[in-house]
């Protein structure tokens, strides 16, 4: 009985925040759409989210198309198959690892930062104070990161794909022996326009969701310097499982047969 | 309070004064946290020109009752009008036209982090866009200036700035749109007795050059004394006295003695009592 009851109540909690994490991104968008845009704060979170996280994301990005270069010549080399790492490289790339993992590094830097930031300005009543000089927070602090996450992961993510496929031509053509003109015509040889658009499209999911997550947990935020530590932990971890299984989801949409 | 107007007289009963009309006019104001019941029928109305200070001690709700009237807080039951216009259960606009009469000094100031001290003196008046950001300056510089603050300190941002400091600008923040209805939510907490002071001599006299009608709240004595017209006391989620702030001394009120005169003994039993 004690178990059932435990299940029900976490069942209930689970609908509860799902309820919760709803209303409130339904609630941002619509005050977005139908109000005064801020134009100052969505270049500022653009700049912020775009520009600043290319460094993490392009390091990202070479090393991992390097270590599939690698990885890649070293496993299909017994099947002599080597010519076909060009493409797994940049099809990996595109359709999967940039996204991916363009994701989760700006959960990582960009959601800890927001929940961070709104937490604190909910603790210190910054929040409120917005409030009394008649500014709707949702319209001035969270639509404006919803939308600059969803614009700029998919630029971020177009800019890993190219450096990921440049870290693959590095160490084929550097260490494998592969000649330069011949790894690039094999890289777009079966490349089609919807590798790169599921990427694209996964990184605007991915975007939208990891700057919910940062501002749903900062904006909730409570009791303090322990409970803004709290929300940040929460916005990354919810950040990066929810960009995990939002993966397969639109996979399957674009691929599934 | 040579610069205040003065009561009129003190009347038998507090509540049935003969005073301007409400400003804002509360009643049966609840609202709980779970099982913890705050505010538990609130009346009080807050005459039109008059600052009005609730009294009381910590976690009595008096931060709750000013949030209720602000709209951050919403009430469970109850009414609170302003110029005689509903605001619990009002749409978002018209919580919003009557937030646009109003300015609020927070207890930690509250100043926005990412913004230097002119945009947050002006944040309202750019929010609304009553004006462009040039003219918004030279208003922040102005409105800084009423608050004894130099324009140097317009571009600073307000982790340079000293406790007192912050405070001027949140007052100078809360006055910029000039307001008709004031909140100040304990404006001296933190502050040294001299700071302390200067900022009660700064919203006495914003309140009297404004005109404005002021709603505080405080359990800072010489607080009270310096910025009231009119005390009222907060205690289980109902004002039990409220009068002239002359009348403090000699309230009659057993509660408002013990707290007036900080004595541990009396009817008010603190870590014994749960109140709101």
């Amino acid at each position: 009985m004690n178990l059932l009851a435990a299940i029900g109540r976490a069942t209930l909690a689970l609908l509860a925040t799902v309820g919760g994490v709803v209303l409130f991104a339904l609630r941002a968008v619509a005050s977005g759409l139908t109000g005064r845009l801020y134009w100052r704060q969505i270049g500022r979170q653009m700049l912020e989210m775009g520009y600043f996280s290319l460094p993490v994301v392009g390091l990202t990005a070479i090393f991992t198309g390097m270590v599939l270069a690698l990885q890649s010549y070293t496993g299909f080399s017994r099947f002599e198959a080597q010519n076909a790492i060009p493409t797994i490289v940049v099809l990996s790339m595109t359709r999967e690892l940039g996204p991916v993992l363009a994701g989760l590094m700006v959960a990582g830097r960009v959601g800890a930062s927001i929940a961070a930031e709104l937490g604190t300005m909910r603790v210190t009543e910054q929040i409120d104070a917005l409030t009394t000089l008649a500014t709707d927070p949702l319209r001035y602090l969270v639509f404006p990161r919803l939308l600059a996450g969803t614009l700029m992961l998919p630029t971020l993510v177009l800019v890993a794909d190219v450096i990921g496929v440049m870290g693959g031509f590095l160490v084929s053509v550097y260490k494998l022996g592969f000649g330069p003109i011949e790894y690039i015509n094999r890289s777009f040889e079966f490349l089609e326009t919807q590798d790169v658009v599921s990427g694209l499209v996964k990184a605007a999911v991915f975007g939208f969701l990891l700057t919910l997550m940062g501002c749903y947990h900062g904006y909730r935020s409570r009791g303090g310097a322990q409970g803004v530590g709290a929300a940040t932990t929460r916005a990354v971890v919810s950040a990066s499982i929810l960009i995990l299984i939002a993966n397969y989801f639109v996979t399957e949409l674009f691929f599934a047969r | 309070m040579p610069d205040l107007p003065t009561e009129p007289g003190l009347a038998a009963s507090p509540l049935a004064e003969a005073t301007p009309r409400p400003k804002i006019a509360i009643r049966g104001l609840v609202k709980s946290f779970g099982p913890k019941r705050v505010l538990r029928g609130l009346d009080l109305d807050l005459p039109e020109g008059r600052s009005l200070v609730v009294i009381g001690g910590s976690g009595t709700g008096k931060s709750v009752l000013i949030k209720c009237v602000l709209g951050i807080v919403t009430p469970d039951a109850g009414s609170i009008r302003v110029d005689g216009e509903e605001l619990v259960g009002a749409s978002r606009s018209t919580l919003d036209e009557a937030r646009k009469k109003f300015g609020m000094l927070f207890q930690g100031a509250a100043l926005f982090d990412s913004l230097p001290v002119w945009e947050n003196v002006a944040f309202g008046l750019l929010a609304r866009r009553l004006v462009d950001r040039k003219t918004a300056r030279e208003r922040a510089i102005a409105t800084l200036a009423k608050v004894g603050l130099g324009p140097e300190a317009a571009d600073l941002y307000p982790a340079e700035l000293s406790g007192g400091m912050q405070k001027r600008v949140g007052l100078a923040r809360a006055i910029a749109a000039e307001p008709e209805i004031l909140f100040f939510d304990e404006p001296t907490t933190g502050l040294d007795p001299i700071m302390a002071d200067v900022i009660n001599e700064l919203i006495r006299g914003l309140v009297s050059e404004l005109g404005a009608t002021a709603l505080s709240i405080t359990h800072d004595m010489a607080s009270v004394r310096k910025i009231a017209h009119r005390v009222a006391m907060l205690y289980e989620g109902k004002i039990i006295w409220e009068g002239p702030v002359e009348r403090l001394d000699d309230s009659g009120n057993p509660y408002v003695d013990q707290f007036v005169h900080g004595r541990a003994q009396g009817p008010i039993k603190v870590g014994v009592e749960r109140n709101g």
